[in-house]
């Protein structure tokens, strides 16, 4: 049964001001209500005033993918009642968007390249914020601060085919509106997904309320199983719109008549048609995700593997950039591999890590000064000053400071005497062939030499040690 | 030199909702002049309620683009007068204060909905008024109190700060009892205001002219037709005569969409109020919500409470020609009438320079007169089809039937005010000789 899907997503612009006002938008750590105005409060006799900028960003993505503008489009009101919109209604665009038919290239569930069609993009400004009181209280406040907020509400054709997809497409354009500089996916609540499916020849169900990318994924996997168990049970799809409950990543029906809105859409008459059609000859697109992608493998001559992975996201590829010069493989490994690694186990961002030091660290592996445990070691030595704020030494004095530099074979002598000493089983393992056996015994000399020498030199001194039947 | 004002009228014909008693004035063009300003207009620190019970103490934390600009020209604003609640009704009975009489005659209606500041200037409290004008209401006031009220080219004067009626038609407009004085007005409040992205930045700086040798006067027949008093057509010919023997000539012209003008216009005002006074949910302003009701109830029944019937007839309307299925057959449709008035306006203005006729179709009404909805709706003929168009539009007086003031009305070009108030400044300089 096929799985058909399309997402409407809702994108906060990181612009530095509002859509209609000159409040920041920058209100994540203050007060409530401190980033309000008479516009974004919608008072009486305040009037809109379209901020250009968000207009250039709306742009710059309908341009990234491909859109048409509009001549001229125009903003309407959509007319609701709720305590978190000020004015009763949301300005919006409905019938002449600001610019339709794009496209992004995903990769499907096979690993083959493919197209989700873009319908339209538009702005429109986020209403501000219910915030419950705890303890069975009788009302609920209201925190303008996000009242006003420009957003860019992206909708798409129904052309994928499983959850999977829906997050893949969904981590792709995060990418690109990324590379734009349009957007702040670490910004809490910046993007919010309403996701449509349908299983073939069945009715289409609206998941509402999808705050995280994994969310996507999530609910729409809740969704296929959910609707899959009802038609096997011989039972219908209701046709409806459902939650999504983030925490128990179920979906629930919101049988609500409050859900059933006329909308009573008309042109904002207190703005006039834009006409910026002609504005997108101006707009000079950086370099987007997939000729970036080409130009690593091209340049650097790096794995698909690699460039995808680095330029998965604009300030690592930044960071690749900078430390490439020396060896681009070995960045690469290094970066794409290790380093994205450690920082995950952190839960740190690219942002923290200065990429000199980096730099520095990659020149100590390529001159083989240090092995490449010991290099992961000094790496995590520095990880960890960053993510603790504290100053981040120069890896050659860690290498000092530890005692990590590589050493000759030689001078492991001595060690490598004692494991073999210690280990009669596996030296006979050895002689009898077992190959494995010569690597358990690198491994016992790597662990107790803190891996300062480099294994495959020890490799040859061991089984040498052994051959010449020291023992 | 600055100072205040001290402001105690003898308000016998309701004209205000406050009064300021200490008006502070500074230097400038309206140096200590008291200036009355309509009640849907907003006023830093002064209630501002427009007439309704649903904005009864609300203190607006900012001033409108107008009132920051009397306050730079030194103006002393006095007080804030009484007109229809939001502006829907043209005799000022809708006011949730109490009716505004008119001083010309107290068992009259001041004529709406800026009744309130008409009655101020005509009743000599205060010297010029600020007045809004959605469909007349500037106008009609003017017309039926005996002074002088411009609604000015939409775009021309900025609506930051007036409380929205109907977006698409409103302009602030000047009252006072002279054409000189509307005009002084005129140029103190038509400054560009970049916060009203529906105007444009052609500031009104004007000393009025009474040459008007050449001028080509468009006759409408529309102006003169049914349901016009003819003892009111007569006065205004009168008047368009004495306009004729100053050097004018006139062309008859003719503006066909009239007849949808009403109709469309009562379309478009009532849509956009329906949203713009959607807000009033006493969230945030006006008296308080019950919250131990849910708010879908509260709200219902904070509106049903405070909101006066033809405010209530109003919004329903407006809901209605916009709703899913009405929308092309009312909200769609009324759009076109409006392009085609525009139309009609435009090639009139290219066979005449100004268009002449009655302000109002008759004189002043008793209070109480009106209670049907739809003749009181009639009454807007003359005027709103200036405002579908956005074209200045000026009412002057210009004699009187049983005794009650009549208006001339001059409309004109877009952009062209300074020709419309010309024509009445040559128009007052002549019968005041
Ligand atoms: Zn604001």
């Amino acid at each position: 049964m096929k799985t058909i899907v399309g997402l409407e997503i809702h994108v906060q612009l990181a612009t530095a001001t509002k859509l209609f006002c000159g409040c920041s938008t920058d209100y994540r750590d203050d007060e409530p209500n401190t980033h309000c105005c008479p516009v974004c409060l919608g008072l009486p006799g305040a009037l809109p005033r379209l901020n250009r900028k968000a207009v250039e960003y709306g742009l710059r993505v309908a341009k990234a993918l491909d859109m048409e503008v509009l001549e001229e489009s125009e903003f309407a009101r959509k007319n609701y009642f709720y305590p978190d919109l000020p004015k009763a209604y949301q300005v919006t665009q409905y019938d002449k968007p600001l610019a339709v038919a794009g496209t992004v290239e995903i990769e499907d569930d096979e690993g083959h390249e493919k197209i989700v069609r873009i319908t339209r993009v538009h702005l429109e400004e986020d209403p501000g914020r219910l915030v419950h009181v705890s303890g069975g209280s009788k009302y609920s406040l209201v925190d303008y601060n996000r009242s006003g907020i420009p957003l860019l509400e992206i909708v798409t054709e129904p052309d994928m085919r499983s959850p999977q997809e829906a997050r893949r497409f969904l981590n792709k354009l995060r990418t690109i509106l990324e590379y734009l500089g349009v957007f702040d996916g670490d910004r809490e609540g910046s993007l919010r997904v309403d996701a449509n499916i349908s299983l073939e020849g069945s009715v289409r169900v609206e998941v509402k309320n999808i705050s995280s990318y994994r969310g996507v994924e999530k609910a729409l996997t809740f969704e296929v199983t959910r609707q899959k168990n009802l038609l096997r049970r011989g039972q219908t799809v209701t046709r409806e719109t459902r939650h999504f409950m983030e925490g128990r990543g179920i979906t629930t029906s919101s049988r609500s008549k409050e859900e059933e809105h006329d909308y009573r859409y008309f042109p904002e008459p207190d703005l006039r048609p834009l006409r910026v059609a002609g504005w997108v000859a101006e707009i000079d697109l950086p370099e987007l995700p997939v000729a970036r992608k080409n130009r690593f493998m091209v340049q650097y001559g790096i794995s698909l593997n690699h460039a995808r992975t680095l330029t998965g996201d604009p300030k690592l590829a930044d960071f690749y950039e900078e430390v490439a010069h020396l060896d681009p493989a070995l960045a690469a490994t290094w970066v794409a591999d290790i380093l994205l690694g450690e920082l995950n186990y952190r839960n740190m961002s690219i942002a923290a890590v200065p990429p000199g030091r980096i730099a520095e660290l990659l020149g100590l592996l390529k001159s083989e000064t240090i092995t490449d445990a010991a290099g992961v070691q000094v790496l995590r030595e520095m990880l960890d000053a960053c993510a603790a704020g504290r100053p981040c030494e120069m890896p050659a004095m860690i290498v000092k400071r530890e005692n990590l530099g590589k050493t000759m074979g030689d001078d492991f002598t001595a060690t490598v005497q004692a494991v073999i000493a210690a280990n009669p089983q596996a030296v006979e393992d050895y002689r009898n062939g077992k190959s494995g056996a010569l690597n358990f015994l690198v491994g016992q000399v790597m662990k107790e030499t803190r891996g300062r020498a480099d294994p495959r030199e020890l490799g040859r001194i061991v089984s040498e040690s052994i051959d010449i039947g020291e023992v | 030199m600055a100072g205040s004002l001290n402001f105690l009228p003898d308000d016998r014909y309701n004209a205000f909702i406050t009064t300021c008693r200490e008006a502070p004035f500074g230097d400038g063009a309206l140096a200590g002049v008291a200036v009355a300003v309509k009640d849907n207009i907003s006023t830093a620190g002064i209630q501002t309620t427009c007439g309704s019970r649903i904005l009864e103490g609300y203190i607006p934390p900012y001033d409108a683009h107008v009132v920051e600009l009397l306050r730079r020209e030194g103006a002393a604003i006095v007080g804030k007068t009484n007109m229809d609640e939001f502006g829907m009704g043209s005799t000022t009975e809708t006011s949730a204060f109490g009716p505004t009489r008119n001083p010309v005659d107290t068992e009259r209606v001041p004529g709406g909905s800026s009744g309130g500041s008409a009655a101020a200037v005509a009743a000599g409290l205060v010297p010029m008024a600020l007045g809004t004008d959605t469909g007349g209401s500037t106008r009609c006031p003017a017309a039926f109190c005996g002074i002088v009220g411009l609604k000015p080219t939409y775009g021309r004067v900025s609506r930051y700060g007036l409380v929205a009626y109907a977006n698409s038609l409103e302009q602030i407009g000047p009252m006072a009892r002279t054409v000189e004085d509307a005009s002084r007005l005129m140029s103190v409040i038509a400054k560009y205001d970049p916060r009203d992205s529906t105007m444009l930045d052609r500031p009104y700086d004007h000393q009025p002219s009474a040459d008007i040798a050449g001028l080509r006067i468009g006759i409408p027949e529309e102006y003169f037709g049914e349901g016009v008093d003819p003892r009111v057509a007569e006065t205004v010919r009168d008047a368009i005569g004495v306009l004729d023997n100053l050097g004018a000539d006139t062309v008859p012209v003719s503006i066909p969409g009239m007849q949808y003008a009403l109709a469309a216009y009562y379309v478009i005002c009532t849509g956009e109020a329906s949203s713009n006074l959607a807000r009033f949910d006493g969230v945030r302003y006006g008296p308080a919500v019950d919250t131990r009701k849910t708010w879908h109830e509260a709200y219902q029944e904070l509106r049903q409470a405070n909101f006066g019937t033809e405010v209530r007839r109003r919004v329903m309307l407006g809901t209605f020609a916009l709703s899913a299925g009405y929308a092309g057959r009312y909200y769609a449709k009324a759009q076109v009438a409006r392009r085609n008035i525009r139309q009609d306006f435009e090639r009139a203005l290219r066979d005449a320079d100004v268009i002449a006729g009655p302000t109002m179709p008759t004189v002043a009404f008793r209070l109480g007169e009106k209670t049907d909805p739809l003749s009181l709706y009639l009454a807007d003929i003359l005027t709103a089809p200036a405002n579908l168009a956005g074209i200045p539009a000026i009412s002057v007086p210009c004699g009187r039937v049983d005794g009650l003031p009549v208006g001339l009305q001059l409309m004109g070009r877009q952009f062209e005010d300074e020709r419309v108030v010309d024509a009445a400044f040559a128009y007052e300089q002549e019968v005041r000789r």
